[in-house]
């Protein structure tokens, strides 16, 4: 029986995740509980659907003709490496029909062990580039922000360099959450240790999801938290040097 | 063969023996392969003209949408003497009547409606001219209505057939206006003199009769425009000699039309290309910079941006924001495969920027994946940054208009100089479902409109049922909505012939029959719910079905489910079968298209509730576009069902709107560029016919209905179903409409 994966939804034009533009699948489950996720609904519970790799496949090449020449696919969610070996078989079938193919991940589930980077080795095989989000380099602000560490996510990074993949870096800024200037420093001493970090993205805060949050029941604590200033964002890119 | 020394340095042979633009246009236009860096900014004059302009349309505005109007004149050629904007700036002059922006006269397709527009606004209409055409002159609207039958009357009444041009010019004819730069008046006169001598066989048939009528009449415009010209200290005897004739004999060929007809769209035709071989020759002898040739153009735009007619306000609810469709088509391929982009096609777009966004004149790109890149993606910037460009296939259009066609309304080609149409409006094909199961009766307004067949009874839907039962009803509809356009055009004919832009046809005239399809959407995804869920009907006391319960999910139109696309396909392919089997006047060809305009609002009003959800008196979604809420998969899953409708089986058009939010279509301006290009290449490859951009998001326009007087809202402009317009001119009702529209944004 062919691997199903766990779908929360797909988007047929994704024009800000990756290169050109790209078919997203959501991936459903997520360890991480950003406090401004925007896509809070594909956590846990809810709906999702099972689908299998040659159905998505199929789905996304009805939109090959708009790809021009960067397009491709993009894994989303939700975060993608949860599902790890269903997201493999997804990218290996891509790969078999030329289509470019991107992970848009947060990195949290990934861990130096044989047996995950095994996993992760084959599954970087068939991955054309990674975009990875960093939420924040000060580990206690990051726990605060995410409920998790960052210390697997940086090693994510480092491996991609070592394996030299191609990476996006994107850092979502949010107004005195992870917008210090000090961590902003410290993420680019650390990018500046990393090859084949491609592009840096800074994706300035948005309430666009909030609604989301109503509709699960679900307390939004960043409500008085507005979108970072013009100002806040140059500051933010000059830090990065972009 | 013709020779005049104005044609110097041009080459080709077949347009100097026969009234041929194209051959001309084929042997002379230079291809342009680069990107937007020559164009030059606006003039002195050209930023004081538009300035000036600018304040005159907010007068315009302030005093409730109409400046000036003419109470005494009737409108024609040479009705008015010479006016203008600022005559010591214009490089391209001639108004429709004395002033700018002052409406016009205009009572040969009805003095009612004609004297209503006048009262409408605070003017009294003259006794004199009452008495004229009322009891010396007949008009095209009183001959329609003496010979309507009572059930094209009811049926009209009923808005199952709406949106008729019978209470307005029916417009959508071209005039080769480029005919007047190329060869001057004397020379189109000579060659329609010699159709009139060879007219016929000598045997006087009606329809001879009636051509050799129509010929003299346009032999006399022709002299008319000459005069008209005349006026303003021009002679177009001859040919224009250089850019600036050209551009200013071409005008006044459209001018003579706009004086004479108030059509709903008026369109301009296809001039860029043509205009280039002007400019470049010009460029070439060193007699004209870059800076001028774009001021000219912009002066010429200025122009069609300045066409007013005056309305009623039942027109206006149809075509809100004060639309005249001088719809202007750039770009396109030749037949040999060259790309007909020239660094005019550039100019014109580059109006937007100079004088910023407009509605006027309804720039339209004639698109195929195969334009040059740099020209592509300049139409890109100028999309995202004024909201102000239609595209339309050219790659489907081509095979069948061939590579001269011209965009003749909001989306419809026409062949130029050789093809009119006869503009058909809407049939609501909606309603007539809700007819199918109410046996021809009117939920709305509680009559019998449709013949009586029998009603549907059960409390369940059937879908085999309610199809045999719409199939019947729609046999019906097709049959007396074209009997009611046949009547029309008849007497359009008869009482308001465009002669000044037939002159500028072949005598030998193609006709089509445009209908079209009001409702697309709500009939494909009602026949879904009916066949895929389960349709309760509700019914009042007399067992007439008012409303629907609709029970489980169902595929919808716009999301690239075949299930749902395929239902589309059959409606498209049915209606226009049954418009084929009726006669049509004149023996033209009938077409249909799937565009309304801003009428799906009226439309919508005057439909009760549907099986897909849509309530009693909601708008319908304009044109092809799928359901308000349907579209649950992005808009390339939308952009894809809209693609599968045969364009062949809709030659009048399928029009498209869709709205993007520009954090959706990528960080930076070079990002929203290349996808917006990616989207239209990807959409157009796959055989769809036409695509309005829009790219900004819904709080924009939440603000602007809101604080209307706001200086950067007076020209911020919207593409709505087939055309563009300001955005605070709309009612608030269509408003309304626009803003709960899908807009494609980013999560």
């Amino acid at each position: 029986m062919a691997l199903k994966g766990k779908i929360h939804s797909t988007e047929s034009f994704g024009a800000a995740d990756g290169p050109g533009i790209r078919f997203i699948v959501f991936f459903k489950g997520c360890n991480m509980r950003c406090k401004y996720c925007h896509n809070p609904d594909t956590w846990y519970g809810g709906e999702f659907k099972e689908i299998d790799a040659d159905e998505l496949i199929n789905t996304a090449l009805r939109y090959k003709s708009y790809w021009g020449e960067n397009g491709g696919i993009t894994a989303s969610g939700g975060e993608p490496l949860l599902q790890i070996d269903f997201l493999t078989e997804f990218f290996k079938k891509a790969k078999q029909k030329g289509i470019h193919t991107t992970l848009d991940t947060a990195g949290q589930p990934f861990n130096n062990s044989p047996q995950f980077l095994e996993k992760f080795d084959e599954l970087m095989k068939y991955c054309d580039l990674v975009m990875l989000d960093i939420k924040e380099m000060n580990n206690t602000r990051h726990k605060e922000l995410t409920g998790q560490s960052n210390e697997n996510i940086l090693q994510m990074a480092k491996y991609l360099s070592k394996i030299g993949k191609p990476m996006w870096i994107r850092y979502v800024l949010v107004p005195d959450n992870s917008d210090f200037d000090e961590d902003l420093a410290s993420l680019n001493g650390f990018l500046k240790t990393l090859d084949n970090v491609k592009k840096v993205e800074i994706l300035p805060y948005h309430t666009l999801g909030v609604f989301k949050w109503e509709n699960l029941g679900l307390e939004y604590k960043l409500k008085d938290v507005l979108p970072p200033s013009d100002e806040k964002i140059k500051n933010a890119k000059e830090i990065l040097g972009i | 063969m013709l020779d005049f020394k104005q044609w110097n340095g041009f080459k080709g042979e077949h347009w100097r023996e026969e009234i041929n633009t194209r051959d001309f246009i084929q042997n002379n236009y230079t291809p342009y392969f680069g990107d937007e860096s020559f164009l030059a900014g606006p003039t002195e004059a050209t930023t004081k003209l538009w300035d000036e302009l600018q304040d005159l349309q907010k007068q315009e505005r302030a005093k409730g949408g109409v400046l000036d109007m003419d109470t005494d004149i009737v409108s024609g050629i040479t009705s008015h003497e010479p006016g203008y904007l600022d005559k010591d700036l214009e490089k391209i002059v001639g108004l429709q009547t004395d002033k700018p922006l002052k409406r016009a006269f205009m009572p040969y397709g009805g003095i009612r409606m004609a004297e209503e527009a006048l009262k409408t606004y605070g003017y009294t209409p003259n006794p004199q001219l009452h008495k004229i055409f009322t009891q010396y002159h007949k008009t095209h609207n009183q001959g329609v209505f003496d010979a309507y039958t009572p059930e094209m009357r009811l049926a009209r009444k009923n808005k199952i057939i709406t949106g008729l041009p019978d209470t307005y010019g029916r417009g959508r004819i071209v005039g080769d206006y480029r005919r007047i730069a190329l060869y001057g008046i004397d020379t189109l006169m000579e060659a329609k003199k010699y159709d009139l001598a060879h007219c016929g066989n000598g045997k006087m048939r009606d329809d001879v009769i009636r051509r050799r009528e129509e010929i003299a009449m346009q032999i006399n415009a022709l002299a008319e425009i000459k005069e008209m010209a005349l006026s303003y200290g021009f002679d177009i005897s001859e040919p224009a000699k250089n850019a600036a004739e050209a551009c200013q004999w071409l005008y006044f060929g459209y001018l003579a039309a706009i004086k004479t007809q108030n059509g709903a769209a008026m369109s301009v035709g296809r001039i860029s290309t043509f205009l280039d071989i002007y400019i470049q020759r010009d460029l070439d002898n060193g007699t004209l910079t870059e800076q001028q040739a774009q001021e000219l153009i912009d002066h010429m735009v200025m122009k069609f941006r300045m066409v007013k007619f005056a309305r009623i306000p039942s027109y206006n609810e149809l075509f809100s924001g004060d639309p005249v469709w001088a719809t202007l088509s750039v770009a396109g391929k030749g037949d040999d495969g060259r790309s007909m982009v020239t660094k005019n096609d550039f100019r014109f777009l580059h109006t937007l920027e100079n004088m910023g966004p407009s509605p006027e004149p309804n720039l339209t790109v004639l698109y195929t994946n195969k334009l040059p890149e740099g020209f592509k993606k300049y139409a890109a910037t100028i999309s995202i940054s004024t909201s102000s460009i239609q595209y339309e296939n050219d790659d489907v259009m081509r095979p069948v208009w061939g590579d001269d066609y011209s965009i003749c309304c909001c989306v419809s080609a026409t062949q130029t100089g050789k093809e009119m149409q006869f503009f058909g409006a809407r049939a609501n094909l909606a309603k007539c479902l809700l007819y199918a199961i109410n046996g021809g009766f009117d939920a709305t307004s509680k009559m019998q409109v449709g013949p009586k067949y029998t009603p549907i009874t059960s409390e369940y839907l059937d879908f085999d049922e309610v199809m045999k039962k719409y199939d019947d009803m729609m046999s019906w509809l097709a049959s007396i909505y074209v009997h009611t356009l046949n009547l029309i055009h008849y007497m359009h004919d008869k009482y308001n012939y465009e002669a000044a832009e037939m002159a500028l046809i072949d005598s030998n005239v193609r006709r089509t029959f445009a209908t079209g399809i009001a409702g697309f959407s709500h009939v494909v995804d009602s026949l879904s719910a009916i066949k895929y869920a389960k349709v309760k009907t509700i019914r009042d006391e007399n067992g007439v079905v008012v409303d629907f319960e609709t029970i489980g999910d169902f595929p919808r139109y716009g999301n690239d489910d075949d299930r749902a696309d395929e239902i589309a396909i059959w409606l498209l392919n049915t209606f226009l079968q049954k418009i084929k089997q009726c006669h049509t006047y004149r023996d033209s060809e009938p077409t249909t298209s799937i565009l309304t305009i801003t009428s799906n609002v009226v439309y919508g009003k005057a439909t009760s509730s549907m099986p897909d959800g849509r309530k009693a008196g909601e708008p319908l979604a304009p044109g092809a576009n799928p359901s308000y809420g349907a579209e649950q998969n992005g808009l390339l899953a939308s952009l894809n069902s809209v693609a599968k409708l045969p364009y062949e089986w809709a030659l009048d058009g399928i029009s498209n709107t869709q709205t993007i939010h520009p954090d959706a279509l990528g960080h930076d301006d070079n990002e929203r560029r290349d996808n917006l290009v990616n989207v239209l290449d990807g959409y157009f490859v796959k055989g769809a016919h036409h695509l309005n951009v829009n790219v900004f998001g819904k709080e924009k326009l939440i603000d602007a209905m809101e604080h209307p007087e706001k200086p950067e809202y007076a020209n911020f402009t919207i593409r709505v179903s087939g055309y563009a317009v300001k955005f605070i001119d709309l009612t608030k009702e269509q408003q309304l409409d626009v803003i709960s529209r899908t807009c494609h944004s980013s999560m």
